[in-house]
């Protein structure tokens, strides 16, 4: 056998084959799991996939944004528009989420592009708060306010009532299975986007043009277009996920829809406590804030200053996150993104 | 006639937004930093004024006095402790630190004072008024302007004739070359970022005097001594005088045509300034 670049790993190949028992296992879930479990799991798994993407952006792509509300709101918007002016099922309706998210992330990267490092990072944060504005002015959605999504549409959600007859459960509990499981296909499908993409040549001119804008551009990346497409791409996905979010909880504010805390700093934190610029940071990352949250939750406002402090400890003392201090012991990767030289001896 | 009064209680609500950026463009000048904290240190030092009136009984300015070298202590222990560890090439650890740290500010001041609306006493200054002939305007909304414009002069004073001014300067153009002529970079940040903190002291006692305020308002205060700073151009002090009274003109005629749309026409204004000059209107830093 002769030399080759390869990505895998023996721990890559054990992770995979976890990863595809996780996956049956959590489809199975709501067939034994009680309705509460549910609603955690998609909790979890809606915050993971916000984490993902906002890790793709910052960790991969070196755009800290701190505006990514706006896509989860003009997403979230787009799908209560689509059924309620329009009469949409609601779940072909978070397509409209992904697609309103898409379009507003176009203007927001020709605004934002033009400002560098921590200037991006607010200028995004100003057009999340002007597109919060301007969705409060419109009044058939609420305006201020908000509104709900009606009771005939949430009534009859295709596959609700299979679902229902299927567990043996009341409506309310087949929309939560309903709404977990097309979290968990999207947070896989999410995931493995990323994953592809990092892997292909697009992966490498992103971190090139991360670590050094010039050196990448010197040897021929359009370090412009590259950022833009992943900008774009991860604002339609992080609509996709806004619109399902509200889809689950059914009722919708500007305020909470935009909300910098819930869809932008948990993230940030997940982010960095798990490791940022990695594939595992943000899962163990959503690990770590659920196991925290479950258990502070009796402290009201402490647990968001413990939060902070936590993440402030991290970037002063394991600037790679929990995944770091882990992987930096052995080089351990379950989604090694790194080109390695296998050799004849080597085997595959 | 209205416009004129539109116009004029724009340019004085500019000075209370050039208050606030001033000290985040002290920063950024110096050691390229940007603060997100800001905004909630702002809100911290309104909570540290009003303990000091309600408290001891203060008048809110000799508060304000008191609370000034607090403040410095806070923004120089900061900077030795934490800021200095994270400040390097890479953007996203200072970034990150001053996020986290706004967040557990403002929950920290959530807890401690609760979410209630606050003001700080200010007796009959908080309506006193001078009768200019074509409009009436404000005794608090003019102190507050030329306190900005105090505060900007005394700055550039600060940098441009003081041997400490020239050791701002000196590191804010090159670090290591600094280091090599006795300048110790990392003192030098602490005392910029003390003396931020002394300048937001002084737009915490004007934002608490004019208005009600509660832990949670801190990020909008960001939001708008940000866009100050960059409708001015990175680095030019009185640039953010000038980008302050821009998006303080922008919200009160934003105001004026609709009540609900003065914080949209702020930040639209910014947009704008933003397509015409991305370096804002008076650049000097070159970043």
């Amino acid at each position: 056998m002769g030399y080759g670049v390869t990505t895998r790993t023996r721990a890559s190949r054990v992770a995979a084959i976890a990863a595809i028992v996780l996956i049956v296992v959590g489809f199975a879930l709501p067939a034994f799991a009680p309705r509460s479990v549910i609603q955690d799991m998609f909790f979890i798994l809606t915050l993971l996939m916000l984490a993902q993407l906002w890790n793709l952006i910052a960790g991969y792509g070196g755009m800290v944004s701190v505006g990514q509300q706006a896509f989860v709101g003009i997403g979230a918007y787009a799908m209560f528009a689509g059924v309620i002016l329009w009469g949409w099922d609601p779940v072909p309706a978070i397509l409209l989420g992904g697609l309103a998210a898409m379009v507003l992330s176009v203007p927001m990267a020709f605004f934002a592009f033009r400002l560098q490092g921590a200037y991006f990072a607010i200028g995004t944060w100003v057009i999340a708060e002007v597109s919060r504005l301007l969705v409060a002015q419109w009044m058939t959605l609420g305006g201020g306010t908000g509104t709900s999504l009606p009771r005939e549409a949430t009534a009859d959600i295709m596959g609700v009532a299979a679902i229902a007859a299927l567990f043996d459960v009341r409506d309310a509990a087949a929309r939560d299975i309903l709404a977990y499981w097309l979290a968990l296909i999207m947070a896989v499908a999410t995931i493995g986007v990323i994953y592809t993409l990092l892997r292909s040549r697009t992966g490498l001119a992103l971190a090139a043009v991360r670590d050094n804008d010039n050196a990448a551009r010197s040897v021929g990346v359009d370090a412009g277009r590259v950022k833009w497409l992943v900008f774009v791409a991860t604002g339609a996905m992080t609509g996709l996920v806004g619109a399902l979010i509200y889809v689950q909880t059914a009722r919708i504010s500007p305020d909470a829809a935009f909300s910098v805390t819930n869809w932008t700093a948990y993230v940030i934190f997940i982010v960095v406590i798990g490791g940022i610029g990695r594939l595992e940071g943000p899962i163990i990352g959503v690990i770590v804030f659920w196991a925290l949250q479950t258990l502070l939750s009796d402290f009201g406002a402490w647990y968001l200053m413990i939060l902070g402090v936590i993440a402030i400890m991290v970037m002063l003392f394991a600037p790679r996150g929990l995944w770091g201090l882990l992987s930096d012991r052995g080089g351990l990767a379950l989604f090694p993104v790194q080109r390695r030289l296998t050799g004849p001896s080597e085997g595959t | 006639m209205i416009w004129l009064d539109v116009l004029v209680q724009g340019i004085l609500l500019g000075g209370l937004y050039a208050l606030f950026a001033a000290g985040l463009s002290l920063v950024f000048g110096i050691m390229r930093l940007v603060n997100l904290a800001h905004g909630d240190m702002i809100i911290a030092a309104a909570f540290v004024i009003l303990m000091g009136v309600q408290v001891l009984g203060l008048n809110p300015f000799l508060a304000a006095l008191m609370a000034a070298p607090v403040m410095f202590g806070f923004g120089w222990a900061l900077q030795r402790l934490v800021l200095n560890r994270v400040l390097g090439k890479e953007i996203l650890p200072p970034l990150l630190v001053t996020f986290g740290l706004s967040v557990a500010l403002q929950n920290g001041m959530l807890e401690v004072y609760s979410a209630d609306s606050q003001r700080i006493p200010a007796g009959p200054l908080e309506s006193a008024a001078v009768d200019l002939g074509v409009v009436t305007v404000g005794i608090m909304p003019l102190l507050t302007l030329a306190s900005a414009i105090a505060v900007i002069f005394v700055l550039n004073r600060i940098f441009y004739t003081t041997a400490l001014g020239r050791a701002f300067r000196a590191t804010s153009d090159d670090p290591v070359t600094a280091s090599l002529m006795g300048i110790r970079p990392q003192s030098v940040f602490a005392i910029a970022t003390g003396m931020a903190m002394v300048v937001v002291t002084v737009a915490a006692l004007y934002l608490g005097m004019r208005s009600n305020f509660d832990p949670s308002i801190g990020p909008a205060r960001l939001i708008y001594a940000f866009e100050a700073v960059i409708v001015g151009g990175l680095g030019s002090l009185w640039g953010t005088l000038a980008g302050g009274i821009i998006i303080g003109l922008a919200q009160t005629i934003g105001a004026q045509i609709n009540p609900e749309w003065q914080i949209l026409a702020g930040h639209l204004a910014f947009l704008a300034v933003l397509i015409v000059r991305p370096r804002g209107l008076f650049p000097r830093a070159v970043d």
